[in-house]
């Protein structure tokens, strides 16, 4: 590959880096997987100034699960949560961990970055809404905690300053009540989604839908969290109508445009099946814990 | 001739036809020890940056080359005015037509080559060629060919005198009245519709070359990607006017091909002329978008066919018309006399009296290329589209897609088999295969599961696809290339200690030639196939051949082996005789050793009668054991097979999975059965590739979709199908030990049987054609669109 010159530096400490993003963040983009900047580096779509490669820094890469939250480090590879049993913790996540690219990528692709990173196309930024994430955003003098809703804010755009990092990634663990998907149609192993829903239910003791996420991927200008949807199944009780419903409701505020992944009115039709499958797959799974 | 079982003669430890020997070459590929054109590092080497256009079709008004020029570590920018200095700013195509090297006037599809930068290393060349600044005049790209042949399209092509229209090339073939009175008394006429998507072979090694002139000695060694480098020598004497002598082309390892390295392209004569002009060696290496988006694509074919059958499920004719994309530039590499190569193999494995296949092509805004992707000559096209339309036509009669093909397969007592178009199949039994693959596929079975699977409201289909191969060109008579005839040669040399070298006219690009090759000369001659080298790829070095593609290096390069080698043993014989006192006619031969007929005892081995070949000829003998032979086939050989595909399609998404794909194939005799198995895994996995994702699409502005693997799909373990392969050996009658061409068998026989298996699923709701690739929105659109008409 043959990229613009950029200048290169490895910090050795979380202090260190932390430090350099404070005196020239407007510069320095972040080198954590690579698996999209890299690419774009090579299509010359991207020619940072400075790359700052965090791979050295110590203590990054634990994935822990405490008190009903399941926490992501900044250097947590996709294929670390598709390997951990701790990631099982949330259905959506860890149903949606073995969707994300490759085997090669993931071996290499951080959650955080890919959050960073926010493409429309990644998995990862619906999972998050899906399941209401938060992030923590640190910089050399201080650290924040944003909801993933708050921390997207336009195709690779999001609230992060050029002086912090996304040091974690926080996950609310389902109950024994939860369940939660991902659906994913791809032309090929490693490709971007055509279409991608990340759903997530928690019932009441009664079986009805106490709390609902629907999130989809690739069919709008960013990861759109569909409110609409969520509040349809959220107090009633789940049933292939109800489901059907709130899918309808996704296909139709979602905007996908047409390319060569398929027509715009295919993706919605897709929606609309997708939604309907990851949420009766995601009941099969929360209605396990009722007794 | 029948169906048989092939065993292999000779025991393990020579190693003739039959044996499953590993592949020797893997070694050094493994460990990372091969030695490919960009392992080649020369001293005082520079490097090559190309400029490419970014728009599709438009007049250039200047080029500054300036601020490149400028930046330290450049030697020189090339452009189009400098080497029409040197009458090279247009070359030949393999065609007859002619390309820029470095356009002049107008870029004609985007990625165009228009200027090159020489530096001293290729980051400090990439970042100059992005200073390069070209004023353009846009023109209407024009990024199909029924827009390009209308009247008031603008003419592509203005650099050639006499030229009109953006035509290219128009051409027929088969008995046009008769095949119209064949279609007047039929009772029905089936028609289907289809393109075949652009494809590109995308090679793993992308293109490349290391010129090296000499100005001391004007002797130019260029280490090249080429899967013919002794026809591409000769090119190179004609472009660039250089003595035949003094040109060296070395094609060393080579990583795939494919027929993507067939043709010449622009950065090879840019950088010959640069190291000729600079006197020192240019390297150039394509990156995988410029490999994507300005090297030969194949396939893009608008086919219309036409069957003319009889109530009773006769076929009485053919009809095709086709029109062909075919970018900017006619290069094709292709037999001079056949304007759609061998298009007009489409009447495929059945018998009929009459076809007629009308061909047109025309220029484009898009690369040039047309080039026979893993494929003899467009024979894939061809046999996609004949299997795709006896399947529609079987279901327009009611009949079942198999029960058809049984009856209207070619006979074996047809044979030699004389078609409608022209050709002349040398042996065959399609019925014994399909019937092999009906029987391991269970096909009664799975129909009946299809049909239960119906009712229940799911989608199941069985594909067929019963293909006729043409492959090995030539005979020289009737196939050439730019006048040089398609025979090809091999030099045999057994060495003193009986060990031998073997040097060939083709170039394996991972066919696996050093163990192939050997086992031929191991059959005819008993020397172990590890004792026997093979030469292949250097100019200098081995005889003249017209190159590796159109799976012609065994039944062309394989013949001549095995002719030399029963030369060389007829030699044998006579230093056999000497040496056992014996008369020639009362010796026997058996696997590597000559013996008195009756007397195994008294025998002298190959190995004997090399050295005594060298130390102890009898009188009057020319010493040595050596020789060359040309060998031009008597016809090209016609390998065939039938694959079955079962596929679930999800009536809701359109995706669809194939359950099973079973593959009988027949390419005669096996000179090794694993490397036949792997070409034909490899084949299978493309064909696959091209019915499922593969395709190379432009923008309405010709801006190419498809310009890395992000976009360009390529199957991996993952989404490949489980396959089950079967065979039948039917020998060529005319080859030396009965071969035929194998490595392209699965690429242009699987596309039809995976799309011929989704059309079956859903054939019931009205669905007669999906364009390639069948991708599950193509699936739904048409699922949609049966069920609302």
């Amino acid at each position: 590959m043959y990229p613009a010159k950029f200048d290169y530096l490895a910090p050795e400490t979380l202090e260190e880096a932390l430090s350099i993003l404070h005196e020239r963040g407007d510069e320095v983009k972040i080198l954590a997987g690579g698996q999209s900047l890299i690419p774009m580096m090579k299509l010359r779509f991207a020619s940072p100034p400075t790359l700052m490669d965090i791979n050295r820094l110590p203590g990054l890469s634990r994935i822990n699960r405490t008190n009903g939250t399941l926490e992501f480090d900044a250097l947590v590879r996709h294929n670390d949560v598709v390997k951990s049993d701790a990631a099982k913790a949330n259905h959506t996540v860890s149903r949606a961990a073995p969707w994300v690219a490759d085997p090669i990528v993931r071996n290499l692709g951080t959650v955080a970055g890919s959050l960073a990173h926010h493409d429309p196309e990644g998995d990862w930024a619906s999972v998050m809404l899906a399941t209401g994430a938060e992030l923590v955003l640190t910089s050399s003098d201080s650290q924040r905690t944003v909801k993933i809703d708050d921390f997207l804010v336009d195709m690779f755009t999001t609230n992060c300053l050029p002086n912090e990092m996304v040091t974690k990634v926080r996950v609310p663990a389902h109950s024994s009540r939860g369940g939660g998907d991902y659906q994913k149609l791809e032309r090929k192993v490693g490709d971007y989604a055509t279409v991608g829903v990340a759903t997530s239910l928690e019932l009441d003791e009664g079986g009805r839908v106490a709390k609902a996420g629907i999130a989809l991927t690739s069919v709008f200008h960013h990861n759109l969290k569909v409110p609409e949807a969520e509040a349809a199944l959220e107090g009633e009780r789940p049933s292939d109508e109800l489901f059907a419903e709130a899918a309808n409701i996704a296909s139709q505020v979602c905007d996908p445009a047409s390319d060569v992944r398929g027509s715009a009115e295919y993706k919605r039709h897709v929606v609309d099946v997708f939604t309907r499958r990851g949420l009766a797959k995601s009941y099969e799974t929360a209605k396990g814990g009722l007794t | 001739m029948t169906a048989t079982e092939h065993r292999p003669h000779t025991p393990p430890e020579i190693g003739g036809l039959g044996h499953s020997r590993k592949r020797v070459e893997d070694a050094r590929f493994i460990e990372g020890r091969g030695n490919y054109v960009d392992d080649i590092e020369l001293p005082g080497m520079l490097h090559m940056a190309i400029h490419r256009s970014p728009v599709a079709h438009a007049r250039i008004l200047s080029i500054d080359t300036s601020e490149a020029e400028a930046v330290e570590g450049v030697v020189a920018v090339v452009t189009g005015e400098f080497l029409a200095g040197y009458n090279l700013a247009w070359m030949p195509t393999l065609s007859g037509d002619t390309q820029a090297v470095l356009a002049t006037d107008k870029v004609r599809f985007q990625g165009q080559e228009v200027a090159a930068v020489i530096a001293t290393d290729r980051y400090v060349a990439e970042d100059a060629a992005r200073m390069i600044h070209v004023d353009y005049e846009e023109l209407e790209p024009i990024v199909n060919p029924q827009r390009s042949l209308e009247d008031d399209a603008p003419l592509i092509r203005d650099d050639k005198e006499d030229v009109e229209s953006n035509l290219c090339y128009e051409w027929d073939s088969g008995d046009k009245d008769g095949t119209d009175a064949a279609f007047a008394g039929a009772d029905k006429i089936v028609t289907l519709q289809t393109h075949y998507p652009r494809s590109h072979p995308s090679p793993l090694e992308t293109c490349g070359v290391v010129a090296d002139v000499n100005p001391a000695t004007s002797q130019a060694t260029i280490y090249m990607t080429s899967q013919a480098p002794h026809a591409h020598r000769t090119v190179f004497a004609l472009v660039a006017g250089l003595p035949e002598q003094n040109i060296r082309i070395v094609s060393p390892d080579i990583g795939g091909g494919f027929g993507n390295k067939v043709p010449v392209y622009p950065g090879y004569v840019v950088a010959t002329a640069a190291s000729l002009v600079i006197g020192k060696p240019v390297k150039w290496m394509e990156t995988r978008t410029e490999n994507l988006i300005s090297t030969g694509f194949a396939r893009d074919y608008y086919m219309k066919g036409e069957l003319a059958v009889s109530n009773e499920g006769k076929i009485l004719g053919l009809r095709v018309d086709m029109l062909s994309d075919q970018g900017a530039f006619y290069a094709d590499a292709q037999p001079t006399k056949f304007r759609a190569g061998l298009f007009h193999i489409v009447t495929g494995s059945y018998d009929y009296p009459v076809a007629h296949v009308a061909t047109r092509g025309a220029y484009t805004n898009k690369a040039p290329g047309g080039v026979a992707y893993r494929c003899s000559f467009r024979v894939t096209e061809a046999s996609y589209l004949i299997e795709r339309l006896v399947q529609n036509a079987a279901y327009e009669l009611g009949m079942d897609p198999a029960e058809f093909r049984l009856k209207n397969f070619i006979q074996p007592d047809q044979f030699p088999y004389h078609s409608p178009t022209g050709f002349v199949y040398d042996s065959g039994d399609y019925e014994a295969a399909l019937r092999k693959a009906m029987g391991m596929v269970g096909y009664d079975q799975i129909q009946a599961e299809k049909e239960q699977a119906r009712k229940e409201g799911k989608l199941v289909g069985i594909g067929i696809a019963s293909f006729t191969e043409v492959v090995g060109a030539g005979h020289g008579e009737d196939y050439d290339i730019l006048g040089l005839k398609m025979f090809d040669s091999a030099e045999l040399r057994v060495h003193p200690t009986g060990k031998a070298i073997l040097k060939l006219g083709v170039r394996s690009q991972g066919q696996g030639h050093e163990t192939t090759f050997a086992q031929i000369v191991a059959e005819e001659l008993g020397i172990p196939a590890d004792d026997i080298k093979i030469v292949e790829g250097d100019t200098d070095n081995t005889p003249y051949g017209l190159g590796t593609y159109a799976s012609r290096s065994t039944p062309v390069a394989g013949a001549a082996t095995a002719v030399i080698s029963r030369k060389l043993r007829e030699k044998g014989k006579k230093i056999a005789a000497h040496l056992l006192e014996a008369s020639e006619e009362d010796l026997t031969w058996d696997n590597g050793k000559f013996h008195v007929a009756g007397d195994p005892e008294s025998a002298v081995t190959i190995q004997d009668v090399a050295f005594a070949a060298y130390t102890n000829p009898p009188p009057g003998l020319e010493p040595g054991l050596e020789g060359v032979h040309y060998y031009d086939p008597p016809n090209m050989t016609y390998p065939f097979g039938s694959y079955i595909v079962v596929v679930d399609v999800d009536p809701e998404s359109g995706q669809w999975k194939v359950r099973r794909m079973v593959a009988v194939d027949d390419c005669g005799v096996k000179i090794n059965p694993m490397i036949v198995e792997g070409q034909i895994h490899g084949g299978l996995a493309e064909g696959y590739a091209m019915s499922s994702m593969q395709y190379i699409t432009f923008d309405e502005s010709g801006n190419c979709i498809g310009s890395n693997f992000m976009d360009y799909l390529i199957p991996t373990a993952w989404e490949t199908p489980r396959f089950e392969l079967g065979e039948t050996v039917t020998p060529s009658p005319h080859h030396p030990f009965g071969a035929k061409g194998v490595g392209e068998s699965a690429t242009v026989g699987s596309p039809a049987a995976y799309v011929n298996a989704v059309i079956d699923a859903l054939q019931h709701l009205g669905v007669t054609n999906i364009d390639m690739p069948v991708s599950p929105d193509r699936v739904w659109a048409a699922m949609e669109k049966a069920n609302s008409g």
